[in-house]
């Protein structure tokens, strides 16, 4: 195949795959999907605190 | 006991060796423990890092998150270049390899079925961004005459978002279909926080598509004939991937 040209992978495209992908198996420890959830939640809460003083382009109109 | 065992994958017995550079979750090389037809990829890890309260207190933690990550991406990597590997979410963990093996046993006829419906099939992720005119052509806002001059401004910037918000949203269905039809399968993923992508514009499409390795150029040929079809819309590639959006066992 041609097509492989691979640059960095996007963390967020990693973790769309391997938080909400992947094949879910209950092994004796396992991130629940409500666990799941809530690292999403933090993560963006994070990130929304940091940036927290820079307004987005579109809230004027809206 | 030498710690936990953290599963990236089930496969089916490949006769590659995986490489021996590769460092995987905690860097502990992952190994193969093959039971029946199946083989797991697994890493021995720290019960300090992953047993349930550490594991859980990690994942606020991006740092660590995102090492774990790209671990674990660099294991699927690694495997797809010699088998079509099942992954597993992020954090799975068993006690011991016999945990592993009663696992494995348990759901062989599942792992099997999948395993055949992904057979030589990889994941391409394509999405779309709306960029906004205020991004592309920073004009200052002309300064309003009056009240009414000033409304009628307003009005005009909304409807022009407006058009672009729908602009955006018949490309990206539209998109969607064509790739839907040429792809064996689709997921569509949220969204993603510009925050957190810190890419420019607004996603619109954040799609994932199974498609069979040997089609993939054709793939990757129908999503760039897009590009720059229609002004202000943005397409991304990412692929292959390991099908990590279409393991789950519902089709």
């Amino acid at each position: 195949m041609t097509v492989v040209e691979r640059r960095e992978v996007a963390l967020v495209d990693l973790l769309d795959r391997l938080l909400a992908g992947g094949v879910v198996i209950t092994g004796d420890i396992t991130l629940r999907i409500a666990d799941v959830d809530l690292v999403r939640i933090d993560l963006n809460a994070l990130i929304s605190s940091v940036n927290a003083q820079v307004s987005s382009p579109f809230e004027e109109l809206l | 006991m030498t710690g936990l065992r953290y599963v990236y994958a089930v496969c089916r017995p490949f006769g590659t060796p995986l490489q021996s550079q590769l460092s995987g979750v905690a860097g502990d090389p992952p190994r193969a423990l093959t039971h029946h037809g199946l083989v797991a990829v697994v890493s021995h890890v720290p019960e300090r890092d992953f047993a349930e309260e550490p594991l859980h207190a990690h994942l606020e933690d991006l740092d660590w998150l995102t090492e774990t990550a790209r671990a674990h991406q660099g294991v699927i990597d690694a495997l797809t270049t010699v088998t079509t590997p099942l992954p597993l979410r992020l954090g799975t963990v068993f006690r011991d390899d016999s945990g592993v093996r009663t696992m494995m046993e348990a759901r062989e006829e599942d792992f099997q079925r999948t395993l055949d419906r992904l057979e030589g099939r990889v994941e391409w992720g394509v999405k779309v961004y709306a960029e906004s005119e205020q991004q592309e052509s920073p004009r200052p806002a002309q300064k309003a005459a009056s009240g009414r001059d000033y409304l009628r401004q307003r009005r005009m910037q909304t409807r022009s978002h407006e058009e672009m918000w729908q602009k955006a949203e018949r490309f990206s269905t539209r998109l969607h279909e064509n790739l839907s039809a040429f792809a064996e399968d689709s997921r569509l993923h949220p969204p993603q926080n510009p925050a957190l992508s810190k890419a420019t514009g607004r996603n619109v499409l954040n799609a994932a598509y199974l498609v069979p390795r040997a089609n993939s150029e054709e793939f990757v040929e129908l999503v760039d004939r897009t590009k720059g079809e229609v002004p202000g819309m943005r397409i991304e590639l990412t692929g292959p991937w390991a099908a990590y959006s279409f393991a789950g066992e519902t089709i």
